[in-house]
């Protein structure tokens, strides 16, 4: 009887673990058999490198290029933001702070990573925006800025709680001997402790970068939504996530605008595994 | 000379009192032992004369510890300079994850004002051969310091320490993690160190202490028990509890 309830167990267990993994085969099979087929009537070439995204014209143009900048652009400027804050706040909390300090800011950061997408994008419209908007004299305050700056808020919580994490687990011995050969807190932590933890913190940070690139609400909120190569960090842009967003709804499906938003998908798909897999890389590295 | 004399000094962890009364002067040029039972404060003792005890929450000390005459124990004392004067020596290895020419700069590249790189060469060389370790490494400065093996760490270690040119070497179990025959090599090495420095070694192994050392000071529950030249406490120990410990009578 027990053998038989061991079993049961067993074989449940295994179909949950091969149900997960059939989906996710079945999902990229859809999300491929979908995209692959604009490939009939566009090159790749012409879809990743077109500078026109014309979805609707007559023939329409299927160029993602606007589109792959404007995500890269939101992306990286996110980056430059939430880099040396999340770091920087890392670090106070695993070295610097005293405990009650350490316990409300880590609360605080739990928080700001349970506030939904949609309502940091809401909050970024009705204040980041004019804001972005008075400080540069612009049009509009629709900007890529104002995605990256809403980004960074969002992947704050994960570089934080990552890089801390790798510096929690830098040998305390490493700390022990720089101190004892004289350095001081800040020596210590910017030669022993940094470089020790870098793939940790490398990876913290592709990690909660890399949630940016997938980030659709806030970003199509605040970023203005033009499908055009952007010159400035101060333009509108239009990213990938948002343009799915936006127009999946209007293709008609089994058009090439249809199946583009898929490939779409596909790139999408393909940036945030490499970006992914990157970071796992990192992180195994420091084990 | 005595290099470092402590008077009446106490030290208590939040209530538990961890050093009772030690009174004790290390000499220049000597190598000194403190050996005694795991728990009766060796290490608490060794970590007070480069004040590494300070990061502990709640702990409390009183009495002198004179270094070159002066009290290293009261608030004004630069622990900066004083870690650079009394360097330390751990018992696990534990050089930086960094090459094995940058642990040896360390001490150089954090002291100095500007550095200048013949004098970094002239560092990491004089510092590698003074713990025999240039003619094994002097091809593989760039490696990474933890493709080392345990006793090359250690050597590297001594000399990361070294390179800062302190006086006294404190070194807490320091071949605890090696083989016999490093154990033996590090302290030949101990042996040619002393000619230029104050060494104190806290060590677990009676024979280690019985070979190496010149005097030695055994300590029980936080007390010194005894203190003096290391033949005299190996061959006629005067207090009970000494002999009882290095006879291995004691649990
Ligand atoms: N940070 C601390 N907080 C409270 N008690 C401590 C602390 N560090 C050490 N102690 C206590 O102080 C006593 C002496 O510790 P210490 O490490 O100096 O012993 P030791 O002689 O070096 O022992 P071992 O041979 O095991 O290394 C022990 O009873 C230990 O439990
Ligand atoms: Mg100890």
């Amino acid at each position: 009887m027990r053998k038989f309830k061991e079993f049961i167990v067993e074989k449940l267990i295994l179909i949950c673990g091969i149900a997960s993994i059939f989906f996710v085969i079945l999902i990229f099979l859809f999300l491929l058999k979908e995209g692959l087929a604009v490939f009939k009537t566009v090159s790749l070439f012409k879809f990743l490198l077109g500078k026109n995204w014309y979805p609707i014209s007559e023939p329409p143009q299927l160029g993602i290029l606007p589109l792959i900048l404007g995500s890269l652009l939101v992306t990286l400027g996110a980056a430059i933001i939430s880099i040396p804050i999340g770091v920087g706040c890392a670090v106070y909390i695993a070295e610097v702070a005293p405990t009650q300090t350490k316990e409300i800011l880590k609360a605080g950061i739990e928080l700001l990573a349970a506030i939904p997408s949609v309502v940091l994008g809401f909050i970024g419209m009705v204040t980041l925006v004019p804001l972005v908007k008075n400080v540069f004299h612009l049009p509009t305050g629709l900007t890529a800025l104002s995605g990256s700056i809403m980004l960074a808020f969002m992947a704050m919580p994960t570089i934080v709680s990552i890089a801390e994490d790798a510096l929690y687990s830098v040998p305390k011995s490493y700390k022990e001997g720089a101190f004892a050969l004289g350095a001081t807190r800040w020596q210590t932590i910017h030669r022993v402790m940094l470089p020790a933890a870098s793939s940790g913190i490398l990876a913290a940070v592709m990690l909660g970068v890399g949630r940016g690139i997938g980030e659709t609400m806030a970003v199509m909120m605040i970023t203005g939504n033009a499908a055009v190569i952007p010159h400035s960090i101060l333009a509108p842009v239009r990213t990938l996530t948002a343009t799915i967003a936006a127009e999946m709804g209007e293709a008609v499906v089994g058009s090439e605008h249809y199946f583009a938003l898929f490939a779409i998908g596909i790139v999408l798909f393909v940036i945030s595994f490499a970006v992914n897999v990157t970071a796992d890389l990192f992180l195994h590295k420091r084990q | 000379m005595a290099k470092i004399i402590t008077k009446d000094l106490n030290l208590w962890y939040g209530g538990f009192h961890a050093l009772k009364n030690i009174s004790l002067s290390f000499e220049s040029n000597r190598i000194t032992a403190i050996i005694g039972p795991s728990g009766c404060g060796k290490s608490t003792l060794l970590r007070v004369f480069n004040r590494m005890n300070d990061f502990i929450e709640g702990l409390r000390q009183d009495g002198e510890v004179l270094i070159d005459g002066v009290n290293i124990l009261n608030g004004k004392t630069d622990l900066v300079a004083l870690r650079k004067r009394v360097g330390m020596v751990f018992q696990r290895p534990n050089p930086f994850p960094l090459s094995v020419y940058e642990n040896i700069v360390f001490g150089e590249r954090i002291h100095a004002d500007s550095v200048n790189q013949d004098t970094l060469d002239e560092v990491v060389e004089n510092s590698l051969k003074s713990v025999l370790l240039w003619d094994e490494l002097k091809d593989k400065l760039n490696k990474s310091a933890l493709m080392l093996s345990l006793e090359q760490k250690q050597r590297l270690c001594i000399a990361r320490v070294i390179a800062v040119k302190p006086d006294v070497l404190l070194m807490d179990e320091p071949c605890s993690a090696l083989d016999p025959q490093a154990t033996m090599r590090i302290e030949e090495l101990m042996r040619e160190l002393k000619n230029n420095y104050t060494i104190i070694i806290v060590t677990h192994s009676m024979q280690q202490a019985a070979r190496v050392s010149d005097d030695a000071g055994f300590m029980l529950l936080g007390e010194l028990i005894e203190f003096g030249n290391t033949d005299q406490i190996f061959t006629a120990p005067h207090d009970k509890r000494t002999e009882d410990y290095i006879t291995g009578r004691y649990g």
